[in-house]
């Protein structure tokens, strides 16, 4: 497996025979901020066009084909056009919170963004309670929902952001519980060391029935977490217009939309790196040679590969369920999925004592 | 409905939702029905109930079915067809016949209802698939259907 930190390593070693070491580590910092920013433009365009071809393909239908081959070029020009849109400064509005909000939410999305390992010697932040940290980083972003709808002096968009509020501060349980569940098999919270953990087998198979259970509750969720799919009442467009950015345009409305396809991707990293091992390769004991085989596929490729999958299984599930009335949702995550995950959770603990996993 | 235990309402609720995922991946590789219009116009499919173009379809020598009944003319709701006849003496009966002379169709005031079509009795106009019908002139829109 290539490690990545040889690079990293060699161009810090560059840099400090140029400068002082302190100039050296804040050029980095900027030179990393940059490219977490490029990436996240770059993914949240690749999940635009995805999500317009895969919804296409559900509905029977070819999606974008007109801009550029296959309409690749289509997202490109969307953006564009959200880009030179006016930003539209609506009156008795709270102009400051206004303006604020779609940046919370997007920093919040970046934060837990910034936390995905992606490949060997490629993690931003990386420490002991990574899981906790990107658990943290994420929630934030309610803040913001909440402020879009309260500030907007528009009540499409406050009961949307209360909606949503009282959504993802629900399924921020959930999630919490079946992350719990993997640590309580990994024995770690540092997101570098769940992934070096499953190189003789992915957590999905290691924890067998738990771990399963685990990733169902921790996909819908998860997609709960994001506003999409069955979940999508915030922004139910046959009720509340758009939600909680009803009132926003241009690219104030742009970022809560990228926010909205880069956190299913966010979701989906996670699983990936929890559920599915990351950016390791597909390993089965006793196989040396397809071992081998295996750990020719960069790691990069892995984990991209895994976390568009789980991409893919979320938006099958936005495209297959109509949407659930908010007691409807409150009764799945209190009734249902939290029970559930306790119970999971007591269940993975019994299989770690015992030692019953593989 | 019937109240159902907890244990049986997931189990319940799991298959029920597993058989709309089996549905929709079964869509997901359908063969899709869209048309990419002006670039497919030589195979492009269009259903055949659809109303293009009221069309008078004629044997290779030109003879339809038509015998200047009139009934599509009284039926049309806009005044869109009108026919001109003549009686015919035939000469070896001897008994008057009505014949068709000029069938004409006003595209531009035609709302295709297909009235026409229906109250026909010897199936003699149909609706064709036809439907890159503007034209620059207003005039090249009043056609007639007959060829003889």
């Amino acid at each position: 497996m290539f490690d990545f930190s040889i690079i990293t390593q060699w161009i810090h070693s560059l840099l400090c025979t140029y400068m002082p070491e302190q100039l050296a580590i804040f050029l980095e910092c900027v030179l990393i901020g940059v490219i977490i920013l490029l990436a996240y433009a770059i993914i949240a365009i690749i999940m635009i066009y995805m999500e317009r071809k895969v919804c296409a393909a559900f509905q029977c239908r070819l999606g974008p084909t007109r801009v550029g081959p296959y309409g690749t070029i289509q997202v490109f020009a969307d953006v564009l056009k959200m880009l030179i849109k006016e930003i539209i400064e609506i009156r008795h509005a709270d102009k400051f919170l206004y303006n604020l909000a779609p940046y919370i939410v997007i920093i919040s999305s970046i934060l837990a963004f910034s936390c995905l390992p992606i490949s060997k010697g490629l993690e931003v932040l990386d420490f002991n309670v990574g899981i906790f940290f990107l658990m943290a980083a994420s929630s934030i972003g309610v803040v913001g929902i909440l402020l879009a709808g309260w500030s907007s002096n528009n009540k499409y968009s406050l009961i949307g952001a209360m909606r949503s509020g009282a959504q993802m501060i629900s399924y921020e349980l959930s999630v919490g519980l079946s992350l719990l569940t993997m640590v309580v098999l990994t024995d770690t919270m540092q997101l570098s060391e769940i992934v070096e953990q499953q190189a003789d087998g992915w957590f999905i198979f290691k924890g067998h029935i738990p771990a399963l259970i685990a990733f169902v509750i921790y996909l819908i969720a998860g997609n709960a977490e994001v506003n999409r799919g069955p979940f999508d009442l915030p922004e139910a467009e046959s009720e509340l217009t758009a939600g909680y950015h009803t009132e926003y345009s241009g690219m104030h409305f742009g970022f809560f939309y990228v926010a909205e396809f880069v956190n299913l991707f966010i979701i989906s990293g996670i699983a990936a790196t929890i559920f599915f091992g990351g950016w390791m390769p597909l390993h089965i004991a006793g196989l040396d040679g397809f071992n081998a085989v295996m750990d020719y596929i960069p790691g990069f490729v892995w984990f991209f590969g895994k976390a568009f999958f789980v991409v893919f299984l979320l938006m099958w599930i936005k495209w297959t369920f109509p949407r659930l009335r908010i007691d409807q949702i409150l009764t799945l995550e209190w009734k249902y999925l939290v029970p559930i995950g306790l119970f999971n959770l007591l269940l993975m603990v019994i299989i770690v004592v015992f030692n019953l996993h593989f | 409905m019937e109240e159902q235990s907890y244990i049986k309402g997931i189990i319940h609720g799991v298959s029920t939702l597993l058989i709309g995922m089996k549905t929709t991946i079964k869509e997901f590789f359908t063969k899709k029905v869209t048309e990419q219009y002006p670039e497919n116009r030589a195979t492009l499919e269009i259903s055949p109930r659809f109303r293009g173009m009221l069309v008078m379809p004629s044997d290779e020598n030109g003879n339809n079915k038509c015998v200047a009944c009139g009934l599509c003319q009284m039926n049309c709701p806009n005044d869109t067809i009108s026919i001109t006849s003549e009686t015919i003496t035939d000469e070896e009966t001897g008994k008057k016949k009505k014949v068709l002379v000029k069938y004409e169709y006003d595209l531009g005031s035609c709302m295709f209802c297909q009235i026409c079509v229906n109250v026909c009795p010897h199936d003699a106009i149909e609706f064709d698939t036809e439907f890159e019908n503007s034209v620059f002139d207003r005039s090249k829109l009043l056609l007639t259907l007959n060829k003889k």
